[in-house]
Parts: C-alpha cells; sequence; structure tokens
C-alpha cells in the first residue's frame, strides 16, 4: 500500500507551516515594513520592490537568506542593512541549499526541543543568474524535499544586472546586454530563448505543491503568492518578473507599466500552480478566456533600449514566439510542449 | 542586553540515557565518525556520495533508519550545496556536520572560503582510510565534553535580528580578514585547552596536540608527514631500527595552525629532514608538496635548519610501502652525512 500524505509527514517529522490568510485587496495590507531603508538600489528598481513586499507578506516571523546579486550588493553594504528581519547571505548558487539548510536547523531543533516550537518562515531568494543558471540544481534538489518548509524566490531582471548587465540564461531573445552587444556583422548576439523557469520548477517537481509567477506590477497577488508558498507547506517556489531600468534601458518612471505590458503582450503569463492544477491569473487569465486581447510585443519591446536594434523581422519573430506561446502550447503560456511541431527560424 | 534578546531555547535538550560506561568496539575508521556524530548529538547533517567519504554517511544513514540517531540527515545534490546547507543551518543554531573527498572538496571551495570567515562552525571531514579499534565513550562523557552549541547574539532568528554576511569591498575587507586571523592566533590555545579537557573527561592523553614524535629521542634523522602514513613508516622505522639506524617521525596532526615555531625548534635537533608529502603542488617552491613547503618555511627562521628533502609518494591512493619508506630515509640520512640531494624527489613512480 502506498504511503499516505499523513504516513509521510510522520516519517519525516513534518510541521505544519505559517498559516497566513490571503489579503483581500490594498487596503488591507499591513503597514509594518521589514524591508526598509538603507540600501541603494537603483531609482525605479522592481527587485527592491519585491523584496520590500515579499517580506511585508511574510511578516515579522521569517528568516531571509539572499544569494549573491543585486538585491545582495545593493542592500547590505557591510555596516548597512536594510533588512528588520534577520537576514544572511548565500553563495550565488545557493539558494536552495540556504533554504534547506535554514529550514532543516529549525526543523530538528524544534523537535529536539532545543528551541522554542513554533512557525518560522524560511524564504531564500535568488536573482536570474543565481537561480536559473548557476542554482538550478540546488533549488532542484530542495523542491523535491518534501518535509522542509521554504520559500525560494527568483527576482527575474533579465541579466546579471549587478556586474554590468550580462546574458543570464533568462536574458530574452535578441536583447543587447554586455555580452551581446549588438555589432556591425552580427545584429543579434543572444540566440537563445529564455528559460521557462517557473513551469520547468512546476512540471519537474510533482511533489512540490506550489509554484508561481508574479509581477510587482501586480502586487497584491504576488503578496498572496509569498503567503500561499509559505502556508502550504513544504518547499515552493516563485518567479518574478522585475523590470530593471539599468539592464533594460528605460526611464526609470515606466518600470510599473513595463511589468503590466509584459504581462499584456502575454510575454510573462501569470499564473500558479497548486498541488498539481494549473491556474491563470488576472490579465493572464483574461486574455486566455478571451475577454482581453493580446497586445503586439512591439509594445513592450520598444520602450526598451535594450531592444533599439531590432528590426521589424526581429520583432516580428519575438512576436511569432510569443503566439506559439498562446497558439501551439499543450498549456498555453505554460507547458511548451506542442501537438504539431511547426518550422522554426529565427530571421537571418 | 544579548542574552535578554535571544530565548528560543526553552530548556535543555533532551539527554538520552547515558551508557554505562565506554565500550570497546573494532569497527572502521568511518563507523567510528559515525558513532561520534551520533554522541555528539550532531543536528543537521549532509551527505553526498564520493568515496571513501560516503562510507562515513552510509553508517549515518543507518543510525537514522534504526532510530538511533536524531538528526537532520540530508542527502544533497553536490558538494556545493552540502556545505552551504550546514553552513546556514549553523547560522541557526544547529551543531553540523559534513564532509567529502577529493575533488569533492574542489567542487565544495567557494564554500569552504566563505564559512571561516564569517567564523561559523562546521566540522567537516577529509575522508581518508584507517582501520582502528577505538574506545567509543559513553554519551555521559561527551556531554560533559561538549558545550551545547549556542551562537548568543549570533544566532540567525527572529528574536535576534541580524544581517550576517553583508558585502564588504574595500573599505573593510582588511579589517574583517584581521578579526579572522586573530581568531586564528587564539586557537592554538584553544586547541591546547580542548585536548586538555578531552585528557580530563575521557582519560586518554595525546601528547603534544600539534605533532607527534615516534623514536625522535636519539634520532639522527626524522621523516615527517601527515595523515595515513603513519601505519608504514612506524613499522618501516622499527624494522630500521633493529638494523642501527637512528630514524625517527615527526606526524602532524593540525595543518593549520600550523605550529612553525614548535616544529622548527623540534626539527632543529636533528641532521636531515625527510617531507613525505602525500599530495603535490604544481609549480610550488622547488616543486614540492604543500607539506614540504610548510616546513621549510618554519624552518628558515631557525638558528638549526637541517636540510629539508621532499618527497612525493602514494599519490592518488597509491600504497606507501616498507621498501618506499626505507629508501626514503636512507636519502636522508645520505643528506646527513654531507651528501647533497634534490630537493624533491618522487618514491614508487612506475619506471
Amino acid at each position: 500500500m502506498a504511503t499516505t500524505d499523513r504516513e509521510l509527514a510522520e516519517l519525516t517529522h513534518h510541521k505544519a507551516p505559517h498559516k497566513l490568510d490571503l489579503f483581500k485587496g490594498v487596503k488591507k495590507l499591513p503597514l509594518e515594513e521589514y524591508f526598509t531603508s538603507g540600501h541603494r538600489t537603483c531609482q525605479g528598481c522592481e527587485s527592491a520592490l519585491v523584496m520590500k513586499l515579499m517580506v511585508k507578506a511574510a511578516g515579522p516571523r521569517t528568516i531571509v537568506l539572499g544569494s549573491t546579486g543585486c538585491m545582495y550588493v545593493a542592500n547590505t553594504t557591510y555596516y548597512s542593512t536594510s533588512w528588520v528581519v534577520p537576514w544572511m547571505h548565500t553563495q550565488l548558487g545557493s539558494s536552495g541549499a540556504a533554504a534547506l539548510g535554514a529550514a532543516a536547523a529549525l526543523k530538528a531543533l524544534m523537535r529536539k526541543g532545543k528551541f522554542k516550537d513554533e512557525p518560522i518562515n524560511v524564504i531564500a531568494f535568488c536573482g536570474d543568474g543565481g537561480g536559473a543558471d548557476m542554482g538550478i540544481s540546488g533549488i532542484s534538489a530542495t523542491l523535491t524535499h518534501p518535509d522542509y518548509n521554504c520559500l525560494i524566490l527568483m527576482y527575474d531582471n533579465e541579466s546579471y544586472a549587478n556586474t554590468d548587465i550580462q546574458l543570464s540564461g533568462s536574458t530574452p531573445y535578441g536583447a543587447h546586454t554586455t555580452f551581446s552587444p549588438p555589432g556591425k556583422t552580427k545584429r543579434i548576439m543572444h540566440h537563445r530563448w529564455k528559460k521557462n523557469f517557473a513551469a520547468m520548477m512546476a512540471a519537474g517537481h510533482p511533489t512540490c505543491k506550489y509554484v508561481a509567477t508574479v509581477c510587482m506590477s501586480y502586487p497584491v497577488h504576488a503578496m498572496n503568492a509569498v503567503r500561499k508558498g509559505l502556508s502550504i507547506g513544504g518547499p515552493t517556489f516563485i518567479h518574478s518578473l522585475d523590470p530593471c531600468p539599468k539592464g533594460w534601458d528605460y526611464d526609470p518612471m515606466l518600470s510599473h507599466e513595463l511589468g503590466e505590458l509584459a504581462v499584456l503582450t502575454g510575454t510573462w503569463p501569470l499564473y500558479e500552480v497548486e498541488n498539481g492544477v494549473v491556474k491563470l491569473i488576472g490579465k493572464t487569465r483574461d486574455i486566455a478566456d478571451g475577454r482581453v486581447k493580446r497586445l503586439p510585443v512591439r509594445d513592450y519591446l520598444l520602450k526598451q533600449g535594450r531592444f533599439a536594434h531590432f528590426t521589424d523581422d526581429d520583432i516580428d519573430y519575438f512576436q511569432s514566439k510569443v503566439d506559439e506561446m498562446w497558439n501551439k502550447w499543450v498549456v498555453p503560456g505554460v507547458i511548451p510542449f506542442q501537438k504539431h511541431l511547426d518550422e522554426d527560424r529565427p530571421p537571418a | 542586553m544579548a542574552e535578554a534578546i535571544i530565548t528560543p531555547h526553552v530548556e535543555e535538550p533532551k539527554k538520552k540515557a547515558p551508557a554505562q560506561g565506554d565500550e570497546t568496539s573494532l569497527i572502521t575508521g568511518s563507523e567510528a565518525i559515525a558513532v561520534a556524530c551520533q554522541l555528539a548529538d550532531v543536528d543537521v547533517i549532509t551527505a553526498y556520495p564520493i568515496r571513501p567519504y560516503d562510507t562515513v554517511m552510509q553508517y549515518v544513514a543507518k543510525l537514522v533508519a534504526n532510530g538511533e540517531m536524531d538528526c537532520e540527515y540530508i542527502v544533497a545534490e553536490g558538494e556545493h550545496s552540502q556545505f552551504e546547507i550546514v553552513k546556514h543551518a549553523s547560522a541557526c543554531g544547529a551543531r553540523v556536520f559534513t564532509g567529502s573527498s577529493g575533488v569533492g572538496w574542489m567542487y565544495a571551495m567557494e564554500c569552504l572560503t566563505v564559512t571561516p570567515s564569517l567564523r561559523i562552525p562546521m566540522i567537516a571531514m577529509v575522508g581518508n582510510r584507517a582501520l582502528d579499534d577505538p574506545k567509543i565513550p559513553s554519551r555521559a562523557k561527551v556531554d560533559a565534553f561538549l558545550p551545547r552549541y549556542d551562537r548568543k547574539d549570533l544566532l540567525l532568528h527572529p528574536d535576534n535580528p541580524i544581517t550576517v554576511a553583508p558585502q564588504a569591498n574595500e573599505d573593510w575587507l582588511m579589517e574583517i580578514r584581521r578579526g579572522t586571523a586573530a581568531a586564528m592566533e587564539r586557537s592554538a590555545g584553544v586547541i591546547r585547552e580542548a585536548y586538555a579537557d578531552f585528557e580530563r573527561i575521557f582519560g586518554r592523553k595525546y601528547g603534544n596536540p600539534f605533532f607527534e614524535e615516534y623514536m625522535t629521542d636519539d634520532a639522527d634523522v626524522v621523516l615527517v608527514g601527515m595523515g595515513t602514513l603513519s601505519n608504514p613508516v612506524r613499522v618501516a622505522i622499527r624494522q630500521m631500527r633493529e638494523e642501527g639506524k637512528k630514524v625517527g617521525f615527526v606526524r602532524l596532526r593540525w595543518f593549520r595552525p600550523f605550529p612553525a615555531e614548535e616544529l622548527a625548534k623540534s626539527l632543529g635537533r636533528f641532521k636531515a629532514v625527510g617531507v613525505i608529502d602525500r599530495d603535490f603542488s604544481l609549480g610550488s617552491p622547488y616543486h614540492s608538496g604543500v607539506v614540504a613547503t610548510e616546513v621549510r618555511t618554519a624552518l628558515y627562521q631557525s638558528e638549526n635548519r637541517p636540510q629539508v628533502v621532499g618527497f612525493i609518494c602514494g599519490l592518488g591512493g597509491r600504497e606507501v610501502t616498507l621498501p618506499d619508506v626505507r629508501k626514503m630515509s636512507e636519502i636522508v640520512s645520505q643528506a646527513a652525512s654531507g651528501k647533497p640531494q634534490p630537493a624533491t624527489q618522487w618514491i614508487g613512480l612506475r619506471e
């Protein structure tokens, strides 16, 4: 007979996570801040907003672990910190290990009576470089451990933004970065399509109970995703798309609008996979249901200097790939398997 | 004030009934380490297969499976994660254990560089092979020896909301390094203290904590080495002694802090010194192993500087045989009698 969930929980001494009710609208959010002044992120930095709202959603009984990246270097320069909750740095590729280590320590110490038995949230964050590139093996491993309550949040500004904007596995096709500058003979230096990371985490780890994509242009959903991720039990994963004025090359006042455009053009679908059930969220759901028409990606791309070298052909190619996500994928916007494989040729 | 803030400890850890006394059993060194983890009440332990370190974790897994050890036993997906998991667990107040062997250490190297700087206690073993018959002490004695792991105001906990490991550049790094260096300087005293406590509580005496001398009192020449070399070298020395050759052996126990002054004083008594390295440092001074380089450095400041001959031997787990030891000893004796010898020689190399 198969082990039941309850038997598995007993076998692994699994502890119940925090129960965090969902916020019912922006006016119901708490006033307390746990990520405050003292950081030196760029004007218009959406990742800083992710940090602030992530820990606001989690509350004060939280340990945050942050891997190397903008949100380490800019927030915690020695002798200063913007964290009100306990915070610790972890290595670039170690967000998975950090979450596991902290959760394991709390679990062991509480079980053995060395610490007071109480729910304490563990959140480890990483950027797209630390997560989608270097940290993927550690995150993947952690998502297979059903007995540790922790959330891994990847803030994705689509480049190694702290070290001068180099491309990562999460940089969109064709973007101008310092490792992929448009040149005289090669207009497009970055030919790789952005990793479909959240869905990869969800599809690849069937016992992981919660995976979500968020964008801080839709903050209440993002904060509720954090609360769900911390309440559902076991390891969970959130992937946040963060417009980055420096890396994407746009006026900082446009950060919020670009986040919206990423969703409205269908480039960045918002969804949750909760206990194996996929649910499209908000405007993404409206697009899927035909209530809202997807905007052309041109509206999104041409507001960003990193795509300024794009020709009409490049934009068409980008559009065709996004159309494919919506028209051909088995689960539109989420799971990229196609029933019919069509020709896929980028413009020369 | 710090004590007032930190109150997650609600009670003393529950101690299992102490065993009646020490027990002697014939077990491998790996199993002995697993038992040590059990007796030390390790909270978080990480495993990853690489021989021979994995044999320790196989024993730990059995202890956990049989309910004889209460810990979070985590099979990691690589050495890097193994070391990061226990680093963070230790920061959160857990007693931790991990380890690796060979290239696994190299894969974990990033974590090995940051953990000491953060001054986060972590015991990590380098797997090597040995068969021994250790006396397993009672839990009561272990509890008496090991203090409760308490990070005090360095604990990462919501009751003590600190920021650990912020980013430091040229503006502060030197001061931080100096702090770490001062701690390393103090560690020699702590090590002596711990050996004295160990002797008092377990009744086992190891003499000088930093290195052990074997048949050196009247020796003309000595061999110096670390770790598993000790068995063949001792046997060979006993043979050579019967033949009237005055050879001794100095076995280093601590590589860091390196006992430079004390070792130099001791080695200065001999006519020549042979250093056996089971390692090799490409392009190092005289193309030596790392121990030979350290020994030469230690001796430079001393008044009596015997000639140092370096040997590279037993790489990759190749056996160091009695004829190898006799050959090295012969070369060192030649050096002692005034015949110059090459600074580094490879022993047991297939020609």
